[in-house]
């Protein structure tokens, strides 16, 4: 008798982020991630918690933005072309120094695209989508308990750095369900708020919550703070597993979905004598540099796999630098990559690579 | 060895395929096994083509996406069509023969047919062929075993429902005993 349960990914996301604390929802209904919004809507207002479905994207990271500034935990949920509404939203967030959780359930583009799963938006994620000197923790579950996880995570990182964090799944495992348990989910010590305008009830001197900085030096004096800020996450906060690397040749670069497809992919090589490992970025930013760069001392080349038309190929090259040849496969608008695809790019480039 | 079955539900939205695939996925979980549910998802699932992909292992599961599936269950022509071809040689496809007029091609896989829509017309339960090819499924493939799949059922069906459990039973029992 087990006493795990079937969840889809976006109720397990919506549980874990009550789980979290969280009780205020602002979103707007778009699939591949509706049952998250449906799942707020349903369980919410039992712990004295608030679903509110807002207009628009733009009105419902604009709540966000309000609630975050006054100390909530607080999070919205979209797909690919709401979370680009979003994305002005976001930039004030960040350039606001506030803490909250943004859901991308990834699905095809550009454009309205189409429904099915995606990792087309992982530029905008990880390089800005929004204007400005700014980044968003992004992370990437690859199954149901690791969506549980990484919500919790997400959080608590958020308040830990006092900035929006991502978490990017895709169509799959959004609406995908696997055994899950909420015990044993990791929690860190967060930093009381005292930053959040709650009133200062004649006792302190008030709080303001502000992105606009008109005089220049100023700007750029909070700017390059800011930046520090996010040298601290780049050299403690990056997370990847690392699956069959230590004699690995060969070495794929996979998050989400893609990742347990390139696990089926390698256990399918190997059975060939061909040694291929995975490494898999659980943080798509910061982006575990220092895992690939180690790598490629020992292995011959790299693949990075994606659903989209080459993003995150470019970190891959930058961590790798140069070391070793980055090749790349990729499946877009929907389109899911197969384990005898990966196989058959791996073998191409066993052929060529001595 | 470990073992792992891969199933593939097929049909119209509306038979109940995905609920089916819960079942099995429940009747997994509830023996400790590792389980995905996949449902194909949007436009299909209101009146097109609905499947779902179920994964029941020993072992820990990598791709949740089926593409070679061991076990196929086909609930109407179009989606016979269109998995006949991926089922693994030496797999299983079980045909609801109600609603599909023509064979299985391939001679390298173990075929059943049954006519799981018009058995549930009969019993007076037109919704429920899903069950029957439960049933039809447990006992020609080794997926689950008649109690886990029982212990699958009771543990998906909602508590308001619990008084339903028994006619889902006599109904997979029909399928079993076809």
């Amino acid at each position: 008798m087990s006493d795990k349960v079937l969840m889809k990914g976006n109720e397990a996301l919506a549980e874990a982020a009550i789980q979290a604390g969280c009780r205020l929802f602002f979103g707007y209904p778009i699939t591949p991630q509706t049952e998250l919004a449906a799942y707020m809507a349903k369980k919410m207002p039992k712990v004295d918690g608030l679903f509110l479905q807002a207009e628009s994207e733009v009105a419902a990271i604009n709540m966000v933005y309000g609630a975050a500034g006054a100390g909530a935990r607080v999070m919205t949920s979209s797909s690919s072309p709401g979370v680009s509404l979003k994305q002005e939203g976001i930039s004030y967030i960040a350039g606001a120094d506030l803490p909250c959780v943004i859901i991308n359930i990834v699905r095809g583009g550009p454009g309205l695209g189409g429904i099915q799963p995606a990792q087309s938006d992982y530029f905008q994620a990880t390089k800005g989508g929004g204007h400005g000197d700014y980044h968003l923790i992004v992370l990437a579950p690859s199954s149901v308990q690791e969506m549980v996880e990484l919500t919790s995570l997400a959080f608590d990182l958020g308040d830990i750095y006092r900035m929006p964090v991502m978490i990017m799944g895709d169509g799959a495992l959004g609406q995908m369900m696997e055994p899950i348990s909420f015990d044993d989910v990791k929690k860190y010590e967060v930093p009381e708020k005292t930053w959040a305008t709650t009133g200062t009830k004649m006792k302190r001197k008030r709080n303001i919550i502000n992105s606009l900085y008109i005089t220049p030096d100023e700007l750029e004096e909070l700017v390059w703070e800011r930046e520090k800020k996010y040298d601290v996450i780049r050299a403690n906060e990056a997370r990847a597993e690392e699956y069959m690397t230590e004699d690995a040749d060969y070495i794929i670069a996979a998050y989400g979905t893609t990742a347990r497809i390139a696990k089926n992919a390698i256990k399918t090589l190997r059975e060939q004598g061909i040694k291929a490992g995975l490494i898999r970025p659980i943080t798509l930013w910061p982006f575990p540099s220092d895992v690939f760069n180690k790598a490629a001392d020992t292995a011959k080349a790299f693949l990075s796999v994606e659903m989209s038309t080459g993003q995150m190929v470019e970190d891959v090259k930058l961590a790798v630098n140069g070391k070793k040849d980055v090749f790349f496969f990729g499946r877009t608008g929907g389109m899911v990559p197969t384990p005898a695809e990966i196989v058959e790019k791996i073998k191409e480039i066993d052929g060529g690579v001595k | 060895m470990s073992k792992t079955n891969e199933v593939i539900i097929a049909g119209f939205g509306g038979q109940g395929i995905l609920f089916a695939g819960k079942v099995l996925a429940y009747g997994g979980l509830m023996c400790d096994k590792e389980v995905s549910w996949l449902p194909s998802y949007g436009p299909e699932m209101r009146g097109g083509t609905a499947n779902c992909h179920i994964i029941i292992s020993d072992a820990p599961i990598g791709s949740p996406i089926i593409t070679e599936p061991n076990v196929l269950i086909a609930m109407n022509k179009p989606s016979l069509d269109k998995f006949e071809n991926a089922v693994v040689s030496g797999g299983t496809i079980i045909v609801d023969s109600s609603l599909i007029d023509r064979k299985v091609e391939r001679d390298d896989v173990n075929v059943f047919y049954i006519p799981a829509t018009q058995m549930a017309l009969d019993m007076d339960a037109s919704k429920m062929a899903n069950m029957i090819i439960l049933g039809k499924l447990i006992k020609e493939a080794d997926v689950l075993t008649y109690d886990e799949l029982k212990k699958g059922l009771e543990k998906c069906v909602p508590p308001s429902k619990a008084d339903l459990i028994d006619f889902n039973m006599k109904v997979i029992d029909a399928g079993y005993n076809y």
